[in-house]
């Protein structure tokens, strides 16, 4: 805990550091903050290893009550995690931050939503969770605006971004003040204590209001449309940060709440979650496969993996209340493990998307291409990251998908009939969603760094600064680590996921470098099964060069048969993904233009075509845009009440003291 | 289920495994010719020699690799991804004994996402070579890829939820233990949607053909275009060695007897031959299939694949239901 406080103590004064001159606030502040998260990774770490519990107190720094906080192994978890990202996306800063980043209010902003993002999961009263979140929402909107000058999307995207984690504010502080006010205090202490006397309406309405709150933080599919919008206009270390570290709090919160506070509560709150775990990953999968713009196609697949790590937790709480607990544990090991895993895949994806960004000037896959050879260093760590999120062995994504898929399937003994169709559900969503991410990320690697430059830009990119290559070399190393040995993690996550449920000690997973499943049949060792590839490449390797030709040369292309054949002439990102768009029309609706211009001479001559496709996202165009026109009209209707006489507003004033006398009386 | 493995153990598994891929890399190819030699035949005519896919690879290897100009260093890697991938899957995986190398970690999921691997890899490198028909192969397989997986692991969760496992040696022994898994509903409505996974897998008919020459209907074809020499040996063993397991797997799900329980030659003797006459079965039964089927349209794939997948959940219903 003293480490961690420490740490929160260091942020606040990388915040100070902006007031340095411009050319020393960037390092000094970006150094300050990744010492910030250092000290917090090592308390977290420390308490998850020990499993102890820590808590502090103090009534200086805030109003009412001072803030309180409180280090259990499920709030450890999500530091450490989190912590992890803001080290690497600091790091990156330093080589990355230029032009309105370097200003005061940006350096302010990012220490200060680092430090809250390490402060949201030790909060331990109402006050302090929604200071720190309040605070986390502010600084990454303010971030997120930072380059609004060079592109107005930033600007739109703010809006959004702004009124959805208002919203979520609200439905989170009503939720949680509903709770305080049936337990008699706004400490999580008292909540946890008066929780299983609440009646179950309150308890549910509570939960609703609050899971309204958190899942849209969490990207969750109807409350995801800002997460696309804002993501790939933040810069590239702020999206880093949201995806690997941000959005997961909202999953945090969810668990936090529903099976912490509220100890598990009713059934259907878990099919609800699982619900919306089952339609954000294959809404997320699908749109991710169609999107063209490199970091938006990453924001859709943010949706889709906390999509799988919701349909986790959805599976745990519901076998938990169905009384399976230690099915339960194994699911919540697994949406869990998924979280740790998916910071680092996801950070890194999106700083390597940002080095490719800063190198040539566009995140438009169709402008992209060749930049293994200028940039391979960058090329080799998205490859990394992109092989743990298809979830292909030995990287981390596959021992969390194996996880998951483990912890559904023997969630099938289950004799509710509603939890086992839920959980089958579950299981074809999961597989859709992985052939699905299969095809964006093939799409990401191959269209955005391979093949030939599509534009000058893409020809000119050269390799981007060290420290953004190492920031980005250290969030691959978990890809591989964690997939090599996920033993090494497990004992720590299997700790949170007992915390956050109030679940049997006993670790689904039985102690090791691989995963071995206790109770259940079923186990993968990973590091074995690379040795076995290195092997298998080693044998083949060797049988060529004995039996095989060696000699090689390099020609042209296979063209059939043309002379000439251009960078123009590859497939695009939108080719790419046009049979898949085609196959699921009805799910994004795609708006194709074909235009086709005549010669002025002979309509018989065509003198060009217009191809255009557009994938909108269709629910924010069918569920939000009637509700913003809605809003518009009322708007316009009420300020025609408005006409800046004050003789109307004195009637106004009259008008209304007459009812409320008359409503007295 | 972690036994202290002893060493014996661990040499016996690896020697299983090796005679698995040298029986594989060997096997594949034949059965391949052998389809070939069925199709001539009913087509009327007398056809290559079964081991004309053998010659073409010896032929393969004396030639010199050729690289696309524009490719980077990721198109050489490819072809020995896709080979080693399929390697490792053979080896762990139980087709002529039920222990073979790593066995414990022979989870279904395992041998799916090593077979993904070789997908993914080929179509990067389809896409590295910076040319149309590269990208046009690697969108069409990937697309027909993603919509397989889900019959694909819901026909694998039908065989688990029985066999309490995904542990591909549990199932087998299980099989072996209780005959009347083999014949009970869920197990055939599996069956069925593990074929139709398997043509789309492995690109023959209707999915994909194997022998077309055009370009623009080209599928698996399109992505190997550029590789030639020991490249395209390895990327053809590869692909044989993916159908050869898939359907060696399919034979052992649900028919497993023959499949050598013990660690001694004349049991690893009888699960060879055992292996060889189900795939050879097998494989013909493909072959008649394809003669008298035509090419679908890309378009109407999909709605093959939905076929298979509704298939695997009526399987996995079923399993609930009757369990």
């Amino acid at each position: 805990m003293t480490l961690l406080l420490l740490g929160l103590a260091l942020g606040a004064l990388a915040a100070a550091a902006a007031a340095l001159p411009v050319h020393l606030r960037v390092p000094v502040s970006c150094l300050l903050v990744a010492g910030a998260c250092v000290l917090a990774f090592l308390g977290a770490v420390a308490e998850l290893r020990s499993g102890h519990v820590s808590t502090a107190h103090t009534a200086a720094l805030l109003p009412m009550n001072g803030i309180e906080l409180r280090l259990d192994p499920l709030a450890a978890l999500f530091i450490a995690t989190t912590a992890f990202v803001g080290f690497a996306a600091a790091i990156y800063s330093i080589g990355y931050a230029h032009g309105p980043l370097r200003s005061r209010t940006a350096v302010v902003s990012f220490a200060l939503f680092v430090t809250s993002l390490l402060c949201v999961p030790a909060a331990s009263s109402v006050a302090t969770l929604l200071f720190a979140w309040e605070m986390m929402a502010v600084t990454s909107l303010l971030l997120l605006l930072a380059e609004h000058r060079r592109r107005a999307q930033a600007l739109d995207a703010a809006r959004w971004y702004g009124a959805m984690t208002q919203a979520g504010a609200a439905a989170i502080l009503l939720g949680l003040l509903l709770l305080a006010a049936h337990s008699g205090g706004q400490d999580f202490t008292a909540i946890r204590a008066h929780a299983p006397s609440i009646s179950i309406p309150i308890r549910s309405i509570a939960f609703v209001l609050v899971l309204l709150g958190f899942a849209s933080k969490a990207g969750a599919v109807p409350l995801h449309v800002w997460l696309p919008r804002a993501h790939p206009e933040a810069p590239s270390p702020v999206s880093a940060l949201m995806s690997g570290a941000m959005v997961s709090l909202g999953i945090y919160g969810i668990i936090r709440v529903g099976g912490d506070l509220l100890d598990g509560g009713v059934l259907w709150w878990w099919l609800v979650v699982l619900a919306l775990g089952v339609v954000s990953a294959l809404y997320g999968a699908l749109h991710a496969t169609a999107s063209s713009d490199l970091k938006r196609l990453l924001a859709y697949s943010t949706i889709d993996s906390m999509g799988l790590v919701l349909i986790g937790v959805g599976a745990a709480g519901a076998l938990r209340t169905t009384g399976h607990p230690h099915a339960a544990t194994l699911s919540m090991v697994a949406a869990l493990f998924f979280v740790v895993a998916h910071a680092s895949f996801k950070g890194c994806l999106f700083l390597a998307a940002g080095a490719a960004e800063r190198a040539t000037g566009t995140r438009d896959l169709d402008r992209l291409g060749g930049l293994a050879r200028p940039m391979a260093a960058t090329t080799v760590l998205f490859c990394v990251a992109a092989l743990a999120v298809i979830a292909l062995p030995p990287f981390s994504g596959f021992a969390g998908e194996w996880l998951l898929l483990q912890g559904l399937l023997h969630g099938f003994s289950d004799t509710s009939t509603a939890t086992v169709i839920a959980l089958l559900v579950g299981v074809v969503a999961l597989a859709l969603a992985a052939g699905l991410t299969a095809v964006a990320f093939v799409k990401a690697l191959g269209i955005g760094f391979l093949g030939r430059p599509r534009t000058q830009g893409a020809a000119e990119a050269r390799e981007v600064a060290p420290t953004m290559r190492l920031a980005m070399g250290i969030l691959a190393l978990p890809c591989l680590l964690l997939g090599l040995v996920p033993g090494l993690v497990i004992p720590m996550v299997a700790r949170a996921a007992n915390a956050g449920f109030a679940l049997p000690s006993a670790s689904p997973v039985v102690p090791g470098a691989g995963l071995d499943l206790s109770g259940f049949n079923g186990a993968i060792e990973p590091a074995l099964l690379a040795i076995a590839i290195v092997a298998g490449l080693g044998a083949i390797w060797m049988t060529l060069r004995v039996v095989a030709n060696r000699a090689t040369r390099r020609a042209e292309a296979w063209g059939s048969g043309r002379e000439v054949q251009t960078a123009r002439m590859q497939y695009t990102a939108t080719a790419f993904g046009e049979p898949l768009q085609r196959v699921f029309t009805d799910v994004l609706r795609p708006d194709n233009d074909l235009e086709v211009t005549h010669a002025a001479e002979s309509r018989f001559y065509t003198q060009a075509v217009t191809y255009s496709n557009r994938v909108d996202d269709a629910v924010e165009r069918s569920l939000y845009r009637p509700v913003i026109s809605a809003l518009a009209w009322w708007g316009t209707v009420a300020r025609r009440a408005q006409n800046g006489s004050v003789h109307r507003y004195l009637a106004f004033s009259f008008v209304a003291l007459v009812i409320v006398l008359v409503v007295l009386a | 289920m972690t036994a202290t493995v002893s060493t014996v153990h661990v040499w016996s598994g690896i020697a299983i495994s090796v005679v698995q891929v040298i029986a594989l890399v060997l096997g594949a190819p034949l059965a391949l010719g052998l389809m070939a030699k069925v199709r001539a035949r009913v087509e009327g005519r007398v056809g290559a020699p079964i081991r004309q896919p053998l010659l073409d690879l010896r032929k393969l290897l004396t030639k010199e690799r050729v690289h696309a100009e524009h490719a980077s260093a990721a198109l050489p890697i490819v072809p020995f991804v896709v080979a080693a991938s399929v390697v490792v899957a053979v080896a762990i995986s139980p087709l002529i004994s039920t222990s073979p190398a790593l066995s414990e970690s022979a989870d279904l999921l395992v041998v799916v996402s090593l077979l993904l691997a070789g997908s993914v890899a080929l179509a990067i490198g389809g896409l590295d070579t910076g040319t149309a028909f590269g990208g046009m192969g690697a969108s069409r397989a990937m697309t027909i890829g993603a919509l397989a997986e889900p019959a694909l692991l819901v026909a694998v969760v039908a065989l688990a939820i029985q066999a309490g496992s995904t542990n591909l040696p549990a199932i087998v022994a299980g099989t072996l233990a209780h005959p009347a898994w083999a014949a009970s509903p869920e197990r055939l409505l599996a069956l069925g949607a593990l074929s139709i996974v398997v043509l789309a897998e492995t690109g023959r008919l209707p999915v994909d053909n194997p022998s077309t020459h055009l370009e623009l209907t080209m599928i698996h074809e399109a992505m190997v275009l550029e590789y030639a020499g020991p490249d395209l040996a390895l990327v053809t063993v590869g692909q044989a060695m993916r159908l050869g397991l898939l359907v060696a797997l399919i034979a052992n799900l649900f028919f497993p007897w023959g499949v050598a329980t013990s660690f001694s030659p004349a049991a690893i003797a009888i699960g060879l031959v055992a292996l060889g006459l189900k795939v050879t079965v097998i494989v013909v039964v493909i072959a008649l299939v394809e003669v008298r089927t035509a090419k679908l349209r890309l378009f109407r794939v999909p709605e093959l694949l939905a076929g298979g997948f509704v298939l695997a959940v009526l399987a996995v219903v079923t399993g609930l239901v009757t369990r």
